[in-house]
């Protein structure tokens, strides 16, 4: 009981860490961008190929997958994506899911078709009991770093003068203009930045939910549930969440693993019916 | 009760409905091709099977402006339905079948319209794609019913109209597909020219203003998101009873990532796009899967990423030989969302 308690958190923090970026395009600067899990792919390769071929010790191999997909997602960003912003929504959906068959078509044919694994440094396998229920050193590990992550988000974006920018760009862009901040580069920062957790996403979770070239087919329905079942009124919501959501994925498996991924979807569904907006909204959004 | 505006409503819409040469020109094309192409019947079956989903896909897309990324929800269950039908025995004519099929997916539309058809556009997006999710893992775990991973297979279908056996180089495959296809389009354009039709574009081009000339929004998106499931349905139903399987794939995104392009590439708004975008996706899958067979994604993706930068007017001369007036530049609307 303790042991699923705990993995769900695990794996609810590291969704969370997976699609923080996503909140912030989708929810915020409201362009579908189903590609985000491209990104996380990216991260999770450049982390096999640092620390499997070039023996990069695994925590400093960390920041730079982080540097390696923020560079990606920000180059992508001011070539590609800023195009396709002011588009309807339809077109973001063609482009982006356009971007996702390319990279898993190109990741299949650079890296191969089969699942690859990370080689976890000594000192995070293994696991230990408390109170009888087993602890993950791995998954205690992620735990620990997407908590400072996510602590570190919330600082950047409430307390820091980018934080505020950020949110006057979004609440009111054409103001925010007028108040001398550079819009477009406040975004092209934000979306890099949330590329750049993207990856580190994918380089810790590669050894929990695995890591192949349609990653960003078959994780782009849990993103995407983590932001809209979140909505978007603040980083809290779409934590919160992301810790339901693994927590409900890890007891439906461990409980009724006959029902599979089902217990999610129907999750999804009914909060969407329930509360179109998401299900911590406050009131309307846009 | 025939007021000389009536009459004259009446005898525009009948105008617009006329047919044109262009578009007579294209069902003799496909006409001629049942004779003149047999070594490609295999291939145009696919065509045509996949012309029929883009058609029902437009519908909802084209002529009702919802974004789906889970149609193929309705594909699978047609296609589903049709193989459970014919491996249990329980009904061996395929037309019977087909059109079990796809009132069988209709319903599922209707059922399932009153979820999609709320919230925003990023809403329905999620919640088509969830629900295509939820078909292909209930698909998935219901081994007994349909085989789960496996698919349904080995299931023989009695020949069409008591009379003509399904052969193994499709030729009469290709003919059954093709006269449903067209049977099919002619209910559609139809009901697209119908005042039912009108009040859609409407609906389309301001829900607002349409509600206000008493015009119930929601009724109609229902009526038509059932239509459009139905004929999704009878696709898969094709698909299952010509290649004789029902497999997952038939419910996978990649399947509803596909027809979106199908339909892209062909435009939609006007009733040939999707019919015009198999043809095309098709050969190119062909061509491309015939020199990089692993690798035709990468492709896809990079058509894609094209048609939304640059644009579909490199395309645009194609309309110029289909229906013009109205349809043309909803089309072009349509691209836009």
């Amino acid at each position: 009981m303790l042991t699923v308690l705990f993995d769900g958190i695990a794996y609810g923090m590291l969704l969370f860490v997976l699609s923080a970026g996503l909140a912030v395009t989708l929810g915020v600067m409201n362009f579908v961008n189903l590609a985000h899990g491209a990104f996380a792919m990216a991260g999770g390769y450049v982390a096999v190929l640092l620390i499997n071929r070039l023996g990069v010790p695994f925590f400093a191999a960390l920041p730079l997958v982080f540097v390696a997909t923020a560079a990606i997602g920000g180059v992508l960003e001011r070539t590609l994506y800023v195009r396709v912003y002011a588009k309807s929504h339809l077109e973001q959906v063609l482009f982006t899911i356009g971007l996702v068959f390319m990279a898993v078509a190109a990741v299949d044919y650079t890296v191969g078709s089969g699942q690859v694994f990370l080689e976890l440094p000594e000192m995070l396998k293994g696991q230990f009991h408390v109170l009888g229920a087993g602890i993950g050193k791995y998954r205690l590990a992620i735990i620990v770093l997407c908590g400072l992550i996510t602590v570190a988000l919330q600082y950047a974006l409430a307390r820091t003068r980018f934080g505020s920018r950020l949110r006057a760009a979004v609440d009111n862009p054409t103001v925010a203009r007028g108040l001398g901040i550079n819009v477009g580069r406040v975004f092209a920062v934000t979306f890099a930045v949330g590329s750049g957790l993207a990856g580190l996403g994918g380089a810790l979770g590669a050894e929990i939910v695995g890591l192949d070239p349609v990653f960003p087919l078959k994780y782009m329905i849990y993103f995407l549930i983590v932001v809209t079942v979140g909505g978007t009124s603040s980083m809290t919501a779409p934590f919160a969440a992301a810790i339901l959501l693994g927590l409900g994925d890890v007891a439906g498996k461990y409980y009724v693993p006959q029902l599979g991924a089902f217990v999610i979807y129907t999750m999804m569904i009914a909060v969407l019916i329930w509360r179109p907006q998401g299900l911590f909204a406050r009131g309307a959004t846009r | 009760m025939s007021t000389p505006l009536t009459a004259e409503i009446a005898h525009h819409l009948a105008a617009r409905a006329r047919w044109r040469p262009a578009e007579i020109a294209f069902w003799l094309i496909a006409l001629a091709s049942v004779i003149a192409l047999p070594g490609w019947h295999l291939l145009l079956t696919q065509v045509a099977i996949l012309g029929l989903f883009a058609l029902s896909l437009d519908l909802i897309l084209g002529f009702a402006g919802i974004i789906s990324l889970g149609h193929a929800a309705f594909f699978g269950f047609g296609a589903y339905v049709a193989g459970i039908l014919a491996a249990r025995g329980l009904v061996a004519e395929p037309m019977l079948a087909l059109v079990i099929s796809g009132v069988a997916a209709a319903l599922l539309g209707w059922a399932t319209s009153f979820l999609v058809l709320r919230g925003s556009d990023l809403t329905r997006l999620m919640v088509t794609l969830g629900l295509a999710l939820v078909l292909y893992e209930i698909a998935n775990r219901l081994v007994w019913l349909t085989g789960g991973a496996d698919g349904l297979s080995g299931f023989a279908m009695a020949p069409v109209l008591g009379w003509f056996d399904f052969d193994i180089a499709g030729h009469v495959g290709y003919a059954y597909s093709l006269a449903v296809t067209f049977v099919l389009f002619l209910l559609a354009r139809r009901l697209i020219f119908s005042p039912f039709g009108l009040s859609l574009r409407s609906l389309k081009e301001n829900a607002l203003r349409a509600a206000a000339i008493g015009i119930p929004p929601r009724r109609r998106l229902v009526a038509i998101y059932a239509v459009a499931a139905g004929y999704a349905g009878v696709a898969g139903a094709l698909l299952a009873q010509t290649t004789q399987f029902a497999s997952l794939a038939t419910l996978d995104f990649e399947r509803s990532a596909d027809v979106l392009l199908a339909l892209i590439i062909g435009g939609a708004g006007y009733l040939y796009g999707g019919l015009i975008g198999a043809v095309a996706f098709k050969l190119m899958q062909e061509w491309i899967s015939g020199v990089t067979p692993q690798y035709w994604g990468f492709w896809l993706g990079l058509v894609l990423v094209l048609i939304v930068l640059v644009g579909r007017a490199p395309l645009q001369y194609v309309r110029a030989f289909l229906p013009r007036s109205h349809l043309a530049s909803a089309a072009l609307r349509s691209g836009r969302g």
